[in-house]
């Protein structure tokens, strides 16, 4: 019964992952680097919404929301209160989980579409405050070069001496989104993550059999704020600066578009959407100025053909083939 | 403050306030009877004002031309809304949510470029029609004929909705559709059409509101985004799927904005935000709405 299974849980891809993406500044050129980066802070952006989507069956439109804040948060700790940012990025994660628990409770009392409204209506608010606050937030100007943490003790390490500060930076993306998406993956193993799957599966009967459905829904809406937020604050400082539209809603479509093209109810689907939406992206901005025009199309194709998403499809392809050869 | 300037105010949040419901409205249709929130009921409202200003365009010397792309504007809207809800939408009935409100999304980016491909990112604008340019003077304020023809024109398709859906055989089935579609199915109603008429009026409305809006503002990519913030948070204060909460939502939305810039100058967009921040928390469906489960 050793039969070689994608899915088992033998198979430890977080350290597969990490391993080949370990590599990449020393294989790749300074571009793969920032396309890299870019990919790990979406990935977990990406992976923070699917607990609410995939696991919990939560459609959250205002996701985006606690990655603004996250990324507001840190950035104007770093800039204007010069706090290390291993104070800062703690700290932004608690800060958007602390909003994801206020606005959260508001918005759990709700279900389905209703849900997925009042999400996006404080997520406009954020984006209101964001956009207006130009005290605080810079306003419609926002929070330009947000300094980058300090890595230089990076280069004293055997082997790292010749990086320049984007591979220190991606160095350090790769470890902090590692041991989020560990702690997310622990998360949805865990019994805490089985009774989310429960309530996605059937809110009745997980009520009916005790469950508190209201607070298993508002701890997942938090934790993905928490965890939404830190890749805000990494994604902050990756653009050297925070803007109002970090906010704006069709960020929050867009992640969902990542999640939904990677495959909702695979656990690495999101990653995969974030890597092949973030390549896709760079390969056909550089031939036209339409990308909504493609992205809309890809939407399209997808929800009518491939709703399962890439992992979907990839799964049941092997799953084809598997069978095929044991028939013979 | 004198009695002038807040005359002057409310005047122009009732403007404000009647093209939302145009626009609202048709938002609020769709919601009611098919359960989805349209975000390309913006692109179809930015659609009905490049269609408007490409009739113009056209008719130019004609006196008629702005009242012929309103015309156009609406009818144009409605026939790609009826194309888009037979040819695609249909097949998302019966899946979950997302799947709706990510093909609307789809739907706004896809629209939003093509109209970059049609009509070029450059502002376009249309004049207002010669009958009624000018205006007359009450309390100090120069009202525009153009924006009191506004005023009278969003009331005036409200009644008419509103009768259609609350005094003909043709509104009882549409409320039966929001009710039970499938017990009406059953009863021998074409449902399926009902469904496409009902996609077609409320992309027609969205479309009038596109033609109309184009005397007072410049038509720009971006327009789409910009004013489907601004329908959904009206529709989120009166309650979704009520038409006269979309009407009450507007006002108030209208007004609030409105006085809002002389109480918080630069912060009248919070001042909305704000209202419907405390009408989600104490009323979450809404003012006009039923609690729903």
């Amino acid at each position: 019964m050793s039969r070689f299974n994608l899915r088992s849980e033998r198979v430890p891809w977080a350290l597969i992952v990490f391993l080949i993406a370990l590599w990449l500044p020393w294989v790749g050129s300074r571009y793969d680097t920032l396309i890299g980066t870019q990919i790990l802070i979406y990935a977990l952006f990406a992976l923070s919404l699917n607990l609410l989507l995939g696991v919990t069956g939560l459609v959250s439109f205002g996701h985006v929301a606690y990655f603004g804040l996250g990324a507001y948060i840190c950035a104007l700790l770093m800039k204007s209160l010069h706090w290390p940012f291993l104070l800062s990025f703690p700290a932004a994660g608690l800060g958007a989980g602390l909003f994801a628990l206020v606005f959260g409770f508001f918005c759990v009392r709700l279900t389905k579409i209703y849900f997925a409204m009042l999400t996006l209506a404080f997520s406009q608010i954020v984006w209101a405050i964001c956009f207006k606050w130009n005290d605080v937030t810079g306003g419609d100007q926002g929070l330009p070069d947000v300094p980058f943490p300090d890595l230089a003790w990076m280069s004293s390490l055997p082997g790292f001496g010749h990086f320049r500060i984007g591979d220190e930076f991606y160095f350090l993306v790769l470890v902090l989104v590692m041991l989020c998406v560990a702690a997310l993956r622990r998360l949805e193993r865990s019994p805490f993550g089985r009774v989310l799957t429960t309530i996605r599966e059937n809110p009745e009967r997980a009520a009916f059999v005790g469950v508190n459905v209201r607070a298993y829904e508002l701890a997942a809406f938090t934790v993905a704020g928490i965890f939404g937020g830190f890749s805000g604050a990494l994604f902050g400082i990756f653009n050297r600066g925070v803007y109002a539209d970090f906010v704006f809603w069709s960020k929050s479509a867009d992640v969902m578009i990542m999640t939904i093209l990677g495959g909702m109810n695979h656990f690495w689907g999101p990653v995969v959407g974030a890597a092949v939406l973030t390549i896709l992206n760079q390969q056909i901005t550089s031939y036209t100025e339409y990308w909504p025009l493609v992205l809309g199309t890809i939407l399209v194709v997808l929800l009518f053909a491939f709703p399962g998403g890439i992992m979907g499809a990839l799964d049941a392809g092997w799953t084809r083939l598997t069978h095929r050869r044991r028939n013979a | 403050m004198n009695i002038s300037s807040l005359f002057s105010q409310f005047m122009g949040g009732l403007t404000a306030a009647m093209f939302l419901f145009l626009i609202a409205s048709g938002l609020s249709l769709i919601f009611g009877v098919l359960r989805v929130l349209n975000f390309a009921h913006g692109s179809f409202y930015m659609l009905g004002a490049y269609i408007a200003w490409q009739v113009v365009h056209w008719a130019q010397p004609s006196g008629a031309a702005f009242w012929l792309a309103a015309l156009g504007a609406a009818l144009g809207v409605a026939i790609l809304g009826g194309v888009i809800e037979r040819l695609l939408f249909r097949f998302l009935y019966g899946r979950e949510e997302l799947y709706q409100l990510l093909f609307t999304y789809a739907l706004v980016l896809i629209l939003g470029d093509a109209a970059k491909i049609i009509w070029g990112t450059d502002q376009l604008s249309v004049s207002r029609p010669a009958i009624l340019n000018g205006g007359f003077e009450v309390l100090g304020t120069t009202v525009p004929y153009y924006n009191l023809f506004i005023i009278l024109i969003g009331p005036a398709i409200a009644l008419g909705v509103w009768l259609m859906l609350t005094r003909t055989s043709l509104g009882r089935m549409v409320r039966a559709a929001a009710l039970d579609r499938e017990m009406l199915d059953a009863l021998g109603a074409n449902v399926g059409w009902l469904y496409t008429g009902m996609f077609m009026l409320s992309a027609a409305l969205a479309g009038l509101a596109g033609a109309l809006v184009t005397p007072i503002q410049s038509i720009v990519p971006g327009m789409d985004v910009e004013i489907i913030v601004q329908a959904f948070i009206v529709v989120v204060i009166g309650g979704l799927g009520s038409f006269w909460g979309t009407f009450w939502g507007s006002m108030l939305y209208g007004q609030v904005l409105s006085f809002g810039i002389l109480i918080f100058p630069g912060f009248s967009l919070f001042s909305v935000f704000a209202l419907m921040t405390v009408i989600l928390i104490v009323r979450p469906w809404g003012l006009f709405g039923k609690p729903i489960r």
